[in-house]
């Protein structure tokens, strides 16, 4: 295409003629893009669907051979959801879920965004506690039984849960004019932030105990919750801080100016609006770490990723890795897109509303 | 000085820091004493009695010292990060300008594998890959997807210099991969490339648009105004965002452990669960990343300095 063919309206818009040449190359582009696209979809098209096996046993799935083993899903579907929860018991993780992954739900929608949602949270994960460990009328059942989708929930909601007062916390000691919290808090949130998950994680199982404990075992589970809790906050802290400084100075000067204490108008003013701006990047970093959950298979707890690697480890279905792992990739996926898709609605929908205000 | 409430309540505070840190440290030495073990890095002089199966150059029997088995740990991780920072680079910016072409086709097929990669974990993607290769048939029946590239169930021959051969039952010649490193490779750079064509793609399209209006202007045709005019401008919003995001793939690459390569994590924690010294390990641990994170946090804080200072 020529030069003066694409000089463009004093508007800046996309050139308006469209060359011959160009109708060429995007041609051969589309031919190419599709080519790849059925390349790889195609086969597993086929393999996933056309001539999967949907029932039967797993010398059934051999005997054919080509296509993927859904029977093998199905056969391994409460363990996988589950884990090594008591068969008998597996309505009480199932139920916990729907409660978490309602309230999940109610917390996105801003017609729900009201005083006693947070009440509902302490509520909910008050029963998702008891359902999945029981006292009182329920059996009880040891976190080491926990597994599955539940825990995979479990330290999601309550890491970013517990996080998120850390991470305000390290924000507002990282911007404090006082030295002792803002060397505190910088040296946390850096460390937390400069090592990888994995690292917290093992820091969290084989050190933290030895540093708090004075004889008493501390629970694995509870210690990488709070591993992944202090991980979420560093990482949240870094949102919060950007959001603090995103709010105008002259916000502060005017509460100072209206009488408010300094904190007071730190904690009525400046954070809420400072919260506002970074629930984008919120979503974004829950996103994140709704699939980072999935690295505490290397401290060997049962998370929706471990308990499919388990399965497919079973001897009586060798040979069945792809289908469990795409079945979890498929979860995981639908989860993260709609949260994902859900952020930017958010996005647009609170870009909108401070503009009419 | 006065003793103002600001001051009290600095002391204060360091005092809370100060006292915590005490009581977590007595806690950690009663604790250690019980099991009979003391601090200190004396136990890296000791023969580490297990084998590395990936040792990369660096000779590694079971009799030599647990610093060797970390030395050869840490190599492996800087092998893994520096190949798996240069691919996903150079897929990354493919993807990115991939993303930003005018056919819609296109953009559709690369978004979709970006998306893929960016809403599903990177740990089972590279249990998959993991489970996958050691899937593979044996070298004798080994796939020849590309000629020279071989796949099988000891991992990956690629032609480098000369061409992989089978010599009994293995390969010689080229470069062999153990199926470990060719799947924590494969994982690493497949989703960090999907990350970074996202930082492509939008360090290119945050240059202003009246550039690429002047070059054209000038006479350059489209793709000299993107070689000599976008590019340039975009790498500068772009290197600290890379940057960040090859400390970010060497973080991951300690995901290893998943699978049993031996990165430098997978080896402190072999050494810890074998001496009981977990406190000394996570500490060499701790030191590694750090070292390495604000490293390059301080390279990047002199590059833009400079680019201050260049009126950039």
């Amino acid at each position: 295409m020529s030069a003066a063919a694409r000089i463009t309206t004093a508007r800046g818009q996309r050139p308006v003629r469209r060359g011959a040449t160009r109708g060429i190359r995007s041609a051969t582009l589309t031919i190419v893009a599709v080519a790849i696209g059925a390349v790889v979809l195609v086969p597993f098209v086929r393999w996933a669907l056309v001539d999967a096996r949907w029932t039967g046993t797993a010398d059934d799935c051999r005997r054919e051979g080509v296509g993927a083993c859904w029977a093998f899903i199905g056969h391994k579907l409460p363990f996988i959801f589950f884990g090594l929860y008591p068969p008998a018991e597996r309505w009480r993780p199932a139920l916990a879920t729907i409660v978490i992954v309602a309230l999940v739900i109610a917390t996105m929608l801003p017609l729900f965004w009201r005083r006693w949602l947070v009440a509902a949270w302490i509520v909910a994960l008050g029963l998702f506690l008891w359902l999945m460990g029981g006292g009182g009328t329920l059996p009880h059942v040891a976190t080491q039984q926990w597994g599955g989708f539940p825990i995979t929930m479990m330290l999601t909601v309550l890491g970013l849960g517990v996080g998120l007062p850390i991470g305000i916390l390290l924000a507002l000691g990282r911007r404090s004019r006082l030295t002792v919290p803002r060397l505190t808090a910088t040296t946390i949130v850096e460390v937390v932030r400069g090592v990888p998950l994995v690292a917290v994680l093992y820091l969290s199982v084989l050190v933290v105990p030895l540093a708090l404990s004075t004889g008493v075992e501390i629970d694995k589970l509870l210690l990488a919750q709070a591993g992944v809790a202090v991980f979420a906050g560093a990482y949240l802290a870094e949102a919060v801080r950007g959001g603090l400084q995103m709010v105008p100075p002259r916000r502060l000067d005017a509460a100072r100016a209206l009488g408010l204490t300094r904190w007071q108008s730190m904690r009525l003013v400046v954070l809420p609006e400072a919260l506002r701006i970074v629930i984008p990047a919120f979503i974004s970093i829950a996103v994140g770490f709704f699939q980072d959950t999935s690295l505490i298979v290397i401290i060997g707890l049962f998370d929706l990723l471990n308990t499919a690697r388990l399965a497919a480890q079973d001897p009586a279905w060798l040979g069945f890795h792809t289908e469990a792992y795409v079945f979890v990739g498929a979860v995981y996926f639908a989860g993260s897109a709609l949260v994902s898709r859900y952020g930017l609605w958010l996005e647009r929908r609170m870009a909108t509303s401070t503009r009419r205000t | 000085m006065r003793w103002t409430p600001r001051v009290v309540g600095q002391a204060l505070a360091l005092g809370v820091v100060a006292a915590a840190l005490w009581w977590l440290g007595r806690n950690t030495q009663t604790n250690l004493e019980q099991r009979g073990l003391s601090l200190g890095f004396d136990f890296l002089r000791n023969p580490a009695n297990f084998d590395i199966g990936d040792t990369s150059g660096i000779p590694f029997r079971p009799e030599n010292s647990f610093a060797r088995a970390i030395l050869v740990g840490l190599v492996n991780t800087a092998r893994v990060a520096a190949a798996g920072c240069a691919l996903s680079i150079v897929f990354g910016f493919m993807l990115g300008i991939l993303r930003l072409s005018s056919n819609v086709a296109l953009r559709g097929v690369v978004r979709s594998a970006v998306e893929l990669m960016r809403n599903t974990p990177l740990l089972l993607l590279l249990l998959l890959l993991a489970a996958t290769l050691h899937g593979m048939p044996s070298p004798q029946n080994a796939l020849q997807p590309l000629p020279g590239v071989f796949i099988s169930d000891r991992g990956l021959a690629l032609p480098l210099f000369d061409r992989p051969r089978l010599v009994g039952f293995n390969f010689v010649g080229g470069v062999v991969l153990s199926p470990e490193f060719a799947a924590l490779l494969g994982a690493l750079v497949m989703h960090h490339a999907a990350h970074i064509s996202e930082i492509v793609r939008g360090a290119i399209l945050g240059v202003s648009r009246t550039q690429t209006d002047a070059a054209i202007a000038l006479g350059l045709s489209r793709a000299q105004t993107f070689r000599f005019v976008v590019i340039p401008q975009a790498l500068r919003a772009m290197v600290p965002l890379l940057a960040t995001a090859c400390v970010s793939l060497t973080k991951n690459s300690s995901l290893a452990v998943a699978i049993g390569f031996p990165d430098v994590v997978s080896v402190l924690n072999t050494t810890a669960n074998q001496t009981g010294h977990s406190v000394e390990t996570m500490l060499i641990m701790i030191a590694v990343y750090l070292t390495l994170s604000l490293g390059v946090a301080a390279l990047m804080n002199r590059y833009n300095a400079r680019l201050l200072r260049a009126g950039g």
